[in-house]
């Protein structure tokens, strides 16, 4: 009985009941689709088989996965943190508009100057906008949930402004077309297509390699470290002499950070400008995704990617049986509360044992 | 003229207060109970569309704005059950399910709207009817007594839940498993039945003040008719330190801001639309900020889940 044979079977447990909340997900969301008068079985048939048919459905899973995987780390940074950060929305399009300040109106430079700047500029504006509900919660004690939607709201309108008056493309004046949107970003800019013809692009590399830098930061650095501690017990933190403000603070930088990057990303990589849509949810799928991947940042890679096949899916699925792809919105709703539902078997050992009892008797072993 | 236009103001602003008064009375009882329900606007955005829904299928008949309403506040509280059951019963992170709880109610609406509705349609839904004689009283005529149905019921409602939160034994229950949930467990006081049934009521006031907006306020439907209100009533509970009295005055002050913003426009003085459109989220800004210190008021068991069985 090694402890890496207990360690093991805990894993399996963990995983297994993972599944198993988004199969129970899946099967209430059934019921939705019904309610929309479509057969669930073949929504489902094709949100999840359709997108592997083709090359095109499966680059265009990564270009949805991508942006998601980004929010997801910074979503796991802070709620690792203990601060339940759900402005994502919010960020990317802060980090759009800051990345798309310098694309636009930097003076020309050699791409390899430039992009990094424009990733950077993004990750400041994302991290301004965390930061602030950060500080608030620091320093102020308001609890972040609130001040994050407030945030999104606001930013919504900032960006939507920008892009209809200060920012918007010149040349829909000129005829008169009126589409609120950006100038094209220059193409030496663009995130390389990874392959010709599809929509896929180098984002998704750049969001795996961070997922990697994020999980030894996370678990192998102080900083990390002193950040999971303050998520897990902010008082005993405080008493071990940790500034839990910076730490509370840094985790909606960093937060913030990642989820203006994903709006770099949207920019640089599909749009190559900011439009109206430029954020398809993914502040909110984020979350889903984030907790799908256990908050840990690698678990995060397979989740988004999950979660990207599960868009696509909704896309099409929205075509062939003609239910609102709003539906993958409520289904998402439907797994995080399956998914925090059972929680409560991995994290308190005695709800735990019971549920192992009950699963042994139900299964008619011991 | 500027004594119309403060007339004008605040009894534009006494109907607006509704919803959040509806909703946030629902929410300082979750609150008072341990639970903090961030679903409410998901709740809203449903109950909105159910009561628009009925009363549109009943061509606005005679009592269809009724049924509307009623059928809004079943439907939410059997979303608040569904809330009960992961939070309460399944002791789950009550922050992240009220996320989820919201998504899970944008897009039932959004869908259902899509697939029964689909464009803008208007609805007869609740008028405001000037009650004889009282309405024609200088000022106070028009701000209390020209006013849709539902303002009346709803201002009655607030000394009702200060009665049942104070004065009767549910009430105390309530409060009891919100403030030291295991000794009003030794008291053989049953924590979670009691904070499953606040959640629930709290579920079917989000329905009703959904159903408001959609009938009583707007007389239609549309993507994202709650535009945060939920959210900002839940704002409005922290600012109005979990009373009923305060949360009715939070109410009418965001309200009497928001419509005041709303009539300097009306009255010619020009500003940037989106600075319109921002101001109340701002303001829940400011006002959080400001109240953030009020958090020591806050149930000291809010938003912490009570295991009977395990002391861990």
């Amino acid at each position: 009985m090694g402890n890496s044979r207990r360690r093991l079977q805990e894993l399996t447990f963990n995983v297994g009941l993972t599944a198993l909340s988004l199969l129970l997900a899946l099967v209430i969301g059934a019921v939705l689709f019904l309610i929309a008068g479509a057969n669930p079985i073949k929504a489902y048939g094709v949100m999840f088989t359709a997108p592997l048919e083709d090359i095109f459905g499966i680059t265009e899973i990564f270009v949805r996965a991508a942006p998601l995987l980004l929010v997801a780390l910074g979503i796991s940074i802070s709620f690792r943190s203990g601060i339940l950060n759900i402005g994502g929305e919010g960020q990317i399009l802060v980090g759009a508009i800051f990345g798309l300040c310098i694309a636009l109106y930097a003076p020309p430079m050699h791409w390899s100057i430039m992009m990094p700047l424009i990733f950077a500029a993004s990750f400041a504006g994302g991290a301004l906008w965390g930061g602030i509900a950060g500080w608030m919660k620091a320093y102020l004690n308001v609890n972040e949930i609130l001040s994050t939607v407030m945030l999104n709201y606001v930013a919504i309108q900032i960006y939507s402004y920008l892009i209809r008056g200060p920012m918007m493309d010149k040349q829909e004046i000129v005829y008169g077309t009126g589409a609120s949107q950006t100038a094209r970003i220059a193409r030496e800019y663009w995130l390389a297509k990874l392959i010709p013809g599809a929509r896929m692009h180098s984002g998704m590399i750049i969001a795996v390699v961070l997922a990697v830098i994020v999980f030894f930061f996370l678990w192998k650095t102080i900083y990390g470290y002193r950040m999971r501690a303050v998520g897990a017990e902010i008082r005993a933190s405080r008493y071990a002499g940790v500034n839990t403000r910076w730490y509370l603070l840094l985790a909606m930088l960093l937060a913030g950070g990642f989820a203006g990057l994903a709006g770099a990303v949207e920019v640089l990589g599909v749009h190559h400008r900011g439009l109206e849509s430029i954020s398809a949810g993914y502040g909110f799928s984020g979350i889903v995704v984030a907790l799908f991947g256990g908050l840990h940042p690698l678990g995060a890679i397979p989740a988004s990617i999950i979660f990207g096949l599960l868009i696509v899916g909704a896309d099409m699925m929205q075509r062939a049986v003609h239910v609102p792809a709003y539906i993958i919105l409520a289904i998402q709703g439907l797994i995080i509360l399956a998914i925090v539902s059972s929680n409560v078997f991995i994290t308190k050992k005695g709800m735990r044992a019971k549920m192992v009892k009950f699963l042994g008797k139900a299964t008619g072993r011991k | 003229m500027l004594g119309e236009i403060i007339i004008g103001i605040i009894s534009a602003a006494v109907p607006l207060s509704i919803t959040f008064v509806l909703v946030g009375l629902g929410e300082m009882f979750n609150q008072r109970a341990g639970v903090y329900n961030l679903g409410a606007e998901g709740i809203m955005m449903v109950g909105a569309f159910i009561g628009f829904y009925v009363e549109y299928t009943m061509q606005s008949g005679p009592g269809s704005s009724t049924l509307g309403m009623l059928a809004a506040i079943g439907v939410g509280a059997f979303m608040g059950g569904i809330m009960a059951l992961v939070c309460v019963t399944f002791k789950a992170e009550q922050g992240i399910a009220g996320i989820a709880l919201y998504m899970l109610g944008w897009g039932v609406a959004g869908m259902l709207f899509r697939v029964y509705i689909g464009g803008t349609t208007t609805i007869v839904g609740l008028q405001a009817v000037n009650v004889p004689l009282l309405a024609d009283i200088p000022v106070l005529g028009p701000i209390f007594f020209s006013q849709n149905a539902m303002v009346y019921v709803t201002l009655f409602l607030v000394p009702l839940a200060w009665y049942m939160l104070n004065k009767t034994v549910w009430g105390l229950k309530a409060k009891a498993v919100g403030t030291a949930p295991m000794a009003a467990d030794t008291m053989g006081v049953k924590v979670d039945r009691t904070r499953i049934q606040c959640v629930v009521l709290a579920g079917a006031m989000a329905g009703l003040a959904g159903a408001y907006l959609s009938i009583c306020q707007t007389h239609m439907y549309a993507d994202n008719i709650t535009a945060g209100r939920g959210f900002i009533a839940v704002a409005l509970v922290y600012f109005g330190k979990w009373k009923p009295s305060g949360v009715l005055f939070g109410a009418l002050l965001f309200s009497l801001a928001h419509s005041f913003q709303r009539s300097i426009q009306v009255y010619g003085i020009d500003f940037p639309y989106e600075v319109a459109v921002v101001f109340p989220y701002l303001l829940v800004i400011v006002v959080l900020a400001f109240s953030g210190r009020s958090n020591i008021m806050a149930p000291a068991a809010l938003g912490k889940p009570y295991y009977r069985e395990l002391r861990d």
